[in-house]
């Protein structure tokens, strides 16, 4: 046979997750001067991953990363292969059969928790859930939010939480020329909330949110960011990371809390957005539904910038009806996989897949946040992905079995055989169409399906 | 809103950041990069990969650096687009520890 990754033997890759790190994976192959023909299988029947449902509805231009995603899907030898599951559907055996690689690319799906008492009672809530609502993920269509509540709580001060708490803090005239989803913005409409806090277990020089995404809340019509002056007092090890050159960000940061401290209350508007800092989840307090939270006060210790926070065991309470954790995330292990339970990522070496010990597994590969955790925006991932590719395509010999393999078309004949309906990208452009018009008469960018069903009932 | 490269970019071109850029924005002449406004999506993942700080949003931006909102502008449109990390320009490094950093 002809050598691997040339026009008479493609390189056959399959990828799973249709997400940024997924698709930034199909692009560095494409673009390699190997001959390689991509699949990317996606569970659900609209690709995108967190930039169709994590990024925030009033943050549309972070969307626009999709135009891209549609370029690198027009190329000849992609495919999208969605609504199916890999471990469910189709195992991850069946792929390495069918392609010369895997690339798992499936994100951090989701939470970690608190691992505090009350953690579990009515009103306690992941982030992942509520995103995942407001955005019209099918997975979490049908939980409810009671809003109807005077104080809600995030735990985390990462980019996330930054969006939870505007979500909140935001009107309804401010959210419904977004395509935040219809079930949503009536919920939100008939919010009663006035306080939102913030809680950062850490200080306000270490505080994990973009500059950009910090400014928006000194812009919002009807609520304002509060932040205590005494909060803002530094120890010298905090000091010397702000003082540090390079550490541009946490600066800004530190920067605009100080602008929010000296900010005039606007009796004019109705709800508070406080930030806190040096405060540690202890207890939720409450009977079915939570009531208090306990936090207890923080110090911080160690080295500029390995400061960690340390309890004092002083604690306060605040009144609290609705919780959301955002402290992190975690991946979900799939069968046939190595996993790494402490860090909830796939054990790798620059995105080659290895056993716990450190055994490098043939033929798997991984990028994105499953490969290193939850951390960094939608670009991050492109040099994660990149980084995945180089190693892949230098091991191409090892890759290269002498057996024939045939790709998408036997992927698609078990699913066939099996009677699952798989969603190919002509088909999701037909959902996506159908969206934009729907989205359309109400000056929304789009209306999302939220169900599977319907999503598929718009295919012709 | 946009993004944009300035001054300190000048003769050290380190495209740290054209690595991490999601939509593939920049663009290149022999000095330095300069950002498309129609392309770039606002992300800022590109502004602390620059080693020298060259990258400002333009809510940011210092004053007597605003014209590069401009000439970001004007340039892109003209230059080729860059995709992945190239080799910094000769004296980089020089003109790295000339700006301070």
């Amino acid at each position: 046979m002809t050598k691997l990754g040339t026009d008479d033997n493609p390189l056959l890759i399959a990828i799973v997750g249709s997400g940024p790190s997924g698709f930034y994976a199909a692009e560095a192959l494409i673009k390699s001067d190997v001959k390689a023909n991509v699949d990317i299988i996606e569970r659900l029947p609209s690709p995108y991953g967190l930039v169709r449902s994590g990024v925030a509805p009033d943050h549309q231009k972070l969307k626009q990363a999709i135009n891209l995603y549609k370029t690198i899907a027009g190329a000849p030898d992609f495919n999208l292969i969605a609504n199916v599951t890999v471990g469910k559907d189709i195992s991850v055996e069946e792929l390495c059969k069918t392609h010369h690689a895997v690339i798992f690319t499936c994100g951090a799906e989701t939470d970690r928790k608190l691992d505090i008492p009350g953690e579990d009672l009515r009103g306690s809530h992941t982030a992942t859930e509520f995103v995942g609502w407001y955005n019209g993920h099918p997975d979490y269509r049908e939980l409810e939010f009671d809003l109807s509540q005077d104080v809600a709580v995030i735990i985390g001060q990462g980019n996330v939480a930054a969006d939870v708490s505007r979500i909140l803090s935001k009107t309804v005239d401010e959210l419904k020329h977004t395509d935040i989803a219809q079930h949503a913005l009536d919920v939100l409409a008939e919010s009663k909330l006035k306080e939102i806090h913030v809680i950062g277990r850490r200080g306000p020089a270490q505080a994990k949110f973009t500059p950009k995404e910090l400014r928006e809340f000194g812009k919002l019509s009807d609520c304002n960011p509060i932040i205590l002056e005494q909060d803002l007092v530094l120890n010298n090890e905090s000091k010397k990371e702000l003082e540090e050159k390079g550490n541009i960000i946490n600066k800004k940061i530190y920067g605009l809390f100080s602008d929010f401290s000296k900010y005039e209350l606007d009796s004019n508007k109705s709800k508070k957005c406080f930030f806190r800092f040096l405060l540690g989840p202890k207890e939720i307090i409450g009977n079915t539904n939570i009531e208090k939270l306990v936090l207890e006060k923080n110090v911080l210790s160690g080295e500029p910038f390995k400061q960690s926070a340390k309890g004092t065991n002083e604690t306060i309470e605040i009144d609290v009806g609705i919780l959301f954790r955002s402290i992190g995330y975690r991946g979900i292990p799939i069968t046939g996989v190595p996993f790494h339970k402490n860090w909830g990522t796939i054990p790798n070496e620059k995105g080659r897949v290895t056993e716990n010990d450190g055994a490098v597994v043939n033929q798997l590969y991984t990028a994105g946040w499953i490969k290193r955790g939850p951390s960094g925006i939608i670009g991050t991932n492109r040099a994660c992905s990149s980084e995945t590719i180089q190693c892949l395509l230098s091991d191409l010999e090892k890759l290269d079995t002498g057996t024939k393999k045939h790709g998408a078309s036997e992927i698609y004949s078990k699913l066939d055989n099996k009677n699952i309906r798989h969603v190919n990208f002509d088909e999701w452009s037909q959902i996506d169409t159908k969206e934009i018009e729907i989205g359309e008469p109400k000056g929304k960018p789009r209306e999302k399906y939220t169900y599977i069903e319907e999503m598929l009932s718009v295919i012709k | 809103m946009t993004t944009i490269v300035t001054d300190n970019c000048k003769n050290c071109r380190f495209t740290d950041c054209v690595s991490v850029c999601p939509v593939a924005c920049f663009h290149y002449d022999d000095e330095m990069l300069y950002i498309d406004p129609e392309v770039c999506i606002d992300c800022s993942a590109c502004i602390p990969e620059c080693p020298v700080e060259a990258i400002y949003e333009d809510d940011d931006i210092p004053e007597d650096k605003e014209h590069w909102i401009e000439v970001n502008a004007e340039k892109a449109a003209k230059l080729p687009v860059i995709e992945e990390k190239t080799e910094p320009l000769p004296g980089a490094e020089e003109r790295k520890a000339e700006l301070g950093f």
